[in-house]
């Protein structure tokens, strides 16, 4: 009786696990769309934007995931249904965790991609950049043509660790009742005693996500010609 | 915004700063000892002990320290072999447990960074030693060690202001850290932005704290290291 349940649960951390899978890709994109665009940013010369970039990166280095998604979540809540309520409407809206959660993940690992992005374009040589204005491309070319190709392989390794580390992360949404294969395990573990081994089968998925992903980054490196030792030492 | 609820309970945030402080530095100082016996025992020859400690640190790092403390405070109860042993008076705490997982993660982590500032010394002043006369141990502590210090140093100073937030996992497993205060004080007033930004508020003054006194730190080393070379 007993095993057919730890199947039936397992098949459900399972379909958890589609979840966590879903809110890690949404996170990475929200999360490098930041960061590209703050690596650029960061060029600019206006001050203000500097400014701002310096008080999200410090705020998001100070303070713990935990902490900053529980504040989004339940402050976000209270803050949309003011809003609401102060443009004259009298509903009232639950704030979805799937969405708080992968804004939460996502506006964190910005702060690092930036990081990870400004450090790639400047390890472009620069006499390209110049070469490329000379023969007459504009701003936009240079950007598209010259600078994304280089940086993006510039940017591989952390790009690569800053995906593992967030992939992880998400196990913090099961804390604000998403549906996680985390919190799945945890009902599970609620209705029959037994956490030791539908814990254990979390951390397995975990551990075959990492291993996909090195796989991903090794078919990656043999495409574009580099030493994927080099890469995921560095 | 009303922030009185916050100075009313001020001292519940202090309690609970000092559980975050407790768990930090107890579990950073008996990790580092951990990261150290594990980051040698990988870079020994013997199959067992290297292939233990890649295992070993593997699967710390692929997994989330979330699912790491589940399976401690909630798993190991379940074990028959835990509940009736010696093993029960520790694992019952939650607590204990929280400290356990904590160790265990930043070991894990720490290896690697003394690993790779191992790996980083030249091997021209380990060979110089041996030609010396220097027996393996004399290398390790007067040629290896010194460097992977000056080599660790920055990586290490960073793992351990992860660990400061890493502990705020510990308020899922009933320990009253800051984190627990503040989720504490948001059920019982439902005042989510009070509870939630002074508890960030207190995690970055510590964080910009542990950072100042790291690069002085930092510094004051460097200067000694550059020092002993002049000299």
């Amino acid at each position: 009786m007993l095993s057919s349940e730890i199947l039936g649960y397992s098949l459900s951390i399972l379909k958890g696990a589609v979840l966590t899978v879903e809110v890690a890709l949404l996170s990475l994109v929200i999360s490098t769309v930041i960061g590209i665009s703050g690596a650029l940013a960061k060029k600019s010369n206006n001050r203000l934007l500097r400014y701002v970039l310096f008080l999200y990166t410090t705020i998001i280095r100070g303070i713990p995931e935990l902490v900053l998604m529980l504040l989004i979540f339940f402050g976000g809540q209270i803050a949309l249904n003011n809003l609401i309520f102060a443009l004259g409407y009298d509903t009232y809206i639950d704030v979805n965790p799937f969405f708080t959660g992968v804004l939460t993940i996502g506006f964190i690992y910005g702060a690092y991609m930036i990081e990870t992005f400004r450090g790639a374009i400047q390890a472009i040589e620069h006499e390209q950049i110049e070469t490329a204005y000379a023969f007459g491309m504009n701003k936009w070319q240079v950007t598209r043509k010259i600078i994304f190709p280089q940086m993006a392989l510039h940017a591989l390794p952390s790009y690569t660790n800053n995906w593992l580390v967030l992939l992880k992360s998400t196990a913090l949404v099961s804390v604000i009742g998403l549906n996680d294969m985390v919190r799945i395990a945890n009902l599970a573990s609620g209705s029959i005693k037994e956490p030791f081994i539908f814990y254990l089968f979390v951390c397995l998925i975990f551990l075959g996500f990492t291993a996909i992903s090195l796989w991903g980054l090794k078919r990656i490196c043999l495409h574009y010609n580099i030493d994927t030792e080099k890469v995921l030492k560095s | 915004m009303d922030f009185s609820i916050i100075f009313e309970n001020l001292h519940r945030y202090q309690e609970g700063l000092w559980i975050t402080l407790q768990l930090t530095s107890l579990s950073v100082t008996i990790g580092l000892f951990l990261a150290l016996i594990l980051a040698l025992m990988k870079n020994t020859t013997n199959p067992i002990l290297s292939g233990f400690a890649r295992c070993y640190i593997y699967v710390i790092r692929g997994t989330p320290l979330l699912v790491q403390l589940y399976l401690v405070y909630y798993g190991l109860s379940q074990l028959e072999i835990v509940r009736e042993s010696f093993l029960w008076i520790f694992f019952r705490e939650p607590y204990l447990c929280a400290l356990f997982a904590l160790t265990l993660n930043t070991s894990a982590y720490g290896a690697e960074i003394i690993r790779g500032a191992i790996k980083q010394t030249s091997l021209y002043e380990i060979e110089a030693s041996y030609a010396f006369g220097m027996s393996k141990v004399q290398c390790y502590r007067r040629v290896i060690f010194p460097s992977v210090v000056r080599q660790a140093m920055p990586a290490y100073f960073n793992e351990i202001i992860l660990m400061l937030h890493a502990t705020s996992l510990v308020s899922t497993i009933t320990i009253v850290d800051i984190t627990g205060v503040a989720r504490m004080l948001n059920s019982r007033y439902y005042a989510p932005f009070e509870a939630f930004i002074s508890a960030g508020i207190i995690y970055l003054l510590l964080t910009i704290l542990l950072v100042s006194i790291f690069t002085t730190l930092e510094k004051r080393i460097n200067k000694q290291a550059y020092q002993l070379k002049i000299t």
